[in-house]
């Protein structure tokens, strides 16, 4: 049973059978047609006009790499320029490593680095120590909710440094449609109305944000850097496995076995979500603390900080009215549903990520 | 009866963590009863490579979900016969040396 032949070039055999169209490719063919994709999504969408300034989140791992090495071969076309950001969350041992596969990527490429720490940015709080203050108080999923939320933050902080007019991350369409199912399993209406459309504008003074890697499903991005030989960082974070993130991954798997298209399928049908009036969020204002887009007194990084600097680290963690609010039903959610009286805040913790993109608990990525 | 079949067995993207970090491994698989086909050389793999976690590689009787699997570089989905139905395990190694 060989493999049959490329439906492009129809000379080389085919390596692959596309997850939508169902057409076999060789391994050349696939990697110009993963490139044009790429390219298209980022012209048809308008994403990164000519002139831009692009940070590129990267995190060493096969998402942000097989983004900037195609951002790269792409860069002269689109008439960009590239930087790469790199976020240090201060996760001993896994962090190094992956740096380590930053730097050698930046030295190959020739592209500038820029790397922010969080215990520079947040006060001394690494992950390590977030892991710390939360593992006392019951679940320890929370620490990447914390995670999500702040390395967005970083994020941002290191393409204003780099005077960078756009962000780019590698968020594939596995990891869209793994937020869709978290945002339906947490009944999270608010996430779920912002999920769709290709990036966010850059409301409040934040970055425009995009990810054109969002209509490539996983295995084409892991399949394209394979055919590249792209050196990549491949350990899954040490926090990772308690990640809510895992269950809604082996579920996409299960399904993606069944049914190939399904992954792409449930990321185009949350585009076209409308939700009922009741559902909608309400318009977002500043944050009182840091000025960043907010849908409550306070964005949610100065709400997780703050929870974290005054020893109560779950209290800006799930949908914000068991957190500074009094009314949260008894028994709620799980194990913060005694609110302190001593906390009684005017301004509860804002429930909405500063940015509208999805959900904060990006956790398992790199996942075997 | 099948012959001992030599076989490049190579893991990556992280798979590789769990067989000590040694991606390249070249085997001999012993000649055997039944031919040798991607199946049982999971089962093979299971019991003579594998160093750790069997349920982050294994599931069932085939890889677990969103491992790739390639032979000869190319995707095995590919390699479905042309009835439709047999799961990609099943398609004999021997055959695909050629390809």
């Amino acid at each position: 049973m060989p493999a049959p032949q490329c439906a492009s070039c129809h000379e080389a055999r085919a390596a692959l059978r596309r997850p939508r169209s169902g057409q076999a490719l060789c391994a050349t063919c696939f990697c110009t047609a993963f490139e044009a994709e790429v390219l298209h999504t980022v012209v048809a969408g308008r994403l990164l006009p000519p002139g831009a300034v692009v940070a590129v989140g990267a995190s060493g791992g096969k998402d942000s790499t097989v983004l900037a090495h195609v951002l790269r071969e792409l860069a002269p076309r689109l008439g960009i320029s590239l930087h790469l950001v790199a976020v240090d969350e201060g996760i001993g041992g896994y962090r190094d490593a992956a740096l380590a596969a930053v730097r050698r990527q930046a030295a190959r490429w020739e592209l500038p680095l820029t790397v922010v720490a969080y215990a520079e940015l947040f006060g001394g709080w690494t992950m390590d120590a977030v892991a710390r203050s939360t593992a006392g108080s019951g679940r320890s999923r929370s620490c990447c909710t914390f995670c999500g939320v702040l390395r967005r933050r970083a994020l941002e902080e290191g393409a204003r440094r780099v005077a960078a007019t756009h962000v780019v991350t590698g968020h594939n369409a596995d990891d869209m449609a793994e937020t869709v199912l978290m945002n339906f399993l947490r009944g999270d209406a608010g996430r779920l109305a912002r999920g769709g459309g290709l990036g966010s504008p850059g409301e409040g003074g934040a970055l425009p944000r995009c990810r054109p890697l969002q209509l490539a499903s996983q295995k084409e991005v892991v399949l394209y850097a394979h055919f590249r030989r792209l050196d990549y960082f491949s350990e899954e974070c040490v926090y990772a496995p308690e990640a809510f993130r895992g269950h809604a991954r082996e579920l996409l798997k299960l399904l993606e076995a069944a049914r190939p298209s399904a992954v792409l399928d449930l990321v185009h049908s949350a585009e076209r979500l409308a939700l009922a009036p009741a559902a909608r969020p309400p318009p977002p204002g500043a944050c009182s603390r840091c000025g960043a887009l907010a849908s409550r007194a306070l964005c949610q990084a100065c709400a997780l900080l703050d929870g974290l600097n005054r020893g109560r680290p779950r209290l800006a963690i799930g949908k914000g009215r068991r957190g500074l609010d009094e009314e949260g039903p008894p028994g709620g959610r799980g194990s913060h549903s005694r609110p302190d009286p001593r906390l009684r805040s005017p301004s509860p913790a804002s429930r909405d990520s500063s940015s509208p993109l999805g959900s904060d608990d990006v956790g398992v990525r790199g996942r075997l | 009866m099948a012959a001992p079949l030599s076989v490049e067995v190579e893991f990556g993207g992280g798979a590789e963590l769990l067989f000590d970090g040694v991606k390249k491994h070249q085997v001999t698989l012993p000649g055997q009863e039944e031919p040798w086909d991607i199946r049982n050389l999971l089962v093979w793999i299971k019991k003579n490579l594998l160093k750790e976690r069997p349920e982050l590689f294994i599931q069932g009787d085939s890889v677990r979900p969103g491992i790739l699997v390639l032979i000869n570089d190319a995707d095995w989905e590919l390699l479905v016969s042309t009835s439709g139905n047999s799961p990609p395990s099943t398609a004999p190694l021997a055959a695909l040396r050629a390809s």
